[in-house]
This record gives structure tokens, sequence and C-alpha cells, in this order.
């Protein structure tokens, strides 16, 4: 498995659970780094269920949702699944102020999203 | 004043926050805070100053009692603010960028651009516990 900076990486059946390992996701270059890693899962290692864990991160900018969104075309292209979960109140206000919590599928827990899948 | 590096706000990020943190500011209060100090210099440096190093950005930052107030000036043409698409309408949804000033808005009590575009006021008063 080729190896992730900004990503850590874990599977829990044939679900790909992603945790960040910034917990503030702001820095424009490890945004950057972060958007490559999000899609080199999807595009390289041609994962198909991925769960995004954020119960690390308490902060992140509008560039790092720019990321989400790109992975998120990414994943409906090759017919997979994401979702999202354990985000902090004051994250998931941001996505609800910009209505991605509609486009999302965001759980409470992990255990919630994992039998989502 | 600082050069148009990403990055380059972090200091002056870091000892406003740090002084919030310090007068018991909420963590809502300061997340909020951070959010509209980050886009709003980010917006400054990026298309303002298309990151050429040889524009500044200047950051004035003044915390008076209960009221916390940033102007972030970039020596970019400008832009119009509501000229930017609504990032929440359908059509703009999957948009990967344009919501910087949406979250600048509903984070802070006041957000006010120059006539040109090229400074923005940024306020926020210290929210009363318990809200």
């Amino acid at each position: 498995m080729a190896e992730y900076r900004r990503l850590a990486i874990n599977e829990v059946g044939d679900v790909t659970v992603v945790r960040f390992r910034d917990q503030k996701i702001l820095d424009d270059l490890n945004i950057q780094e972060l958007g490559r890693e999000l899609s080199r899962l999807v595009e390289v290692e041609h994962r198909q269920k991925l769960l995004l864990n954020f119960s690390a991160v308490e902060f992140l900018s509008s560039a790092a949702l720019g990321k989400l969104i790109t992975l998120d075309k990414k994943v409906k292209a090759a017919d997979g699944t994401l979702k999202l979960c354990d985000i902090q109140p004051e994250i998931y206000e941001v996505f609800a102020i910009t209505k991605l919590n509609r486009l999302f599928d965001i759980k409470e827990n992990e255990t919630e999203a994992l039998a989502a899948f | 004043m600082i050069p148009s590096e990403i990055g380059a706000g972090r200091a002056v990020e870091t000892e406003v926050l740090g002084q919030l943190e310090e007068h018991g500011w909420s963590e809502r209060d300061v997340f909020g805070i951070r959010l509209a100090f980050e886009e709003s210099v980010v917006n400054a440096m990026k298309h303002g100053n298309v990151l050429d190093p040889e524009k500044r950005v200047r950051i004035r930052c003044r915390l008076a009692d209960d009221l916390m107030r940033i102007e972030v000036t970039d020596e970019g043409p400008g832009f119009d603010p509501d000229a930017v698409p609504d990032p929440t309408h359908d059509d703009h949804r999957e948009k990967a960028s344009g919501r910087g000033v949406l979250l600048m808005r509903r984070f802070m009590d006041r957000v006010e651009f120059s006539e040109k575009g090229n400074a923005v006021l940024l306020e926020k008063r210290r929210s009363a516990e318990g809200d």
C-alpha cells in the first residue's frame, strides 16, 4: 500500500476507513496533498467503499471542502460509496451552512456508518 | 503587512486566536473567527494578489472588550462580493470553491467589503455564555 502523509488508512471488512492526521486542515500545501491522497484511494487503489472519519479534525477551511467535493465526484464516477462520520458540531455547522450536508451521507459515528454500507 | 505566501498569515492568526482563548472566548466564537480569518486571508492572497510575491496583504486586528475586529486588505483589483454565485444553490453546490464569503458572513456579525472590493472588515461580538 502506498504511503499516506495526510491520511491514516484502516480496513474494516470491505470498507476503507480514512482518518485525517491533521487536527486543523487549512494549510494550502497540506490541502493539495490531502486532495491527491484522497484521489489516489479511488483512482489508483480503486477502493469502492470509503468512510471518512473526522473524529480528529478540529478545524477545516473551505479549500478542504473543495477536496471532499472532488472526492465525492470521483467516487460516484467509479460507482463507489462515500460516507462521512464523527464530525464535530462546529464543523458540521460548516457543512450545514454550505448545504453540503445534503450532498454527503453523514453519519453520527463510525459504527452507524459501517452498518449503513 | 505580510507577503502573499500561503501560510504567512499563520503567525498573526495564532497570536489573535491565542488572545481570544486567553480572554475566555467560547470555542464556537474562536472557531468562527479562525474560519473567517483564514477565508479572508486566503482570498486576499490567492484571488486578490494572485500569489504575486511583490504584493502584500495588510492585516489589522483589534480586540476590545467583547469585540474582535479584523481588516484584511490586498493589492489586487478587488471584486464584487455580490456577484459571487450562491454556493448553496443546486447549480453551484458541487463546485469545489466559492464558499469563503458565505462562511464569513454566517460566522461573523459584520462583514463589509470596501467599494473596490479589495478590503474586508470582519467583526465578531463575543457570544453570551450559554449561546
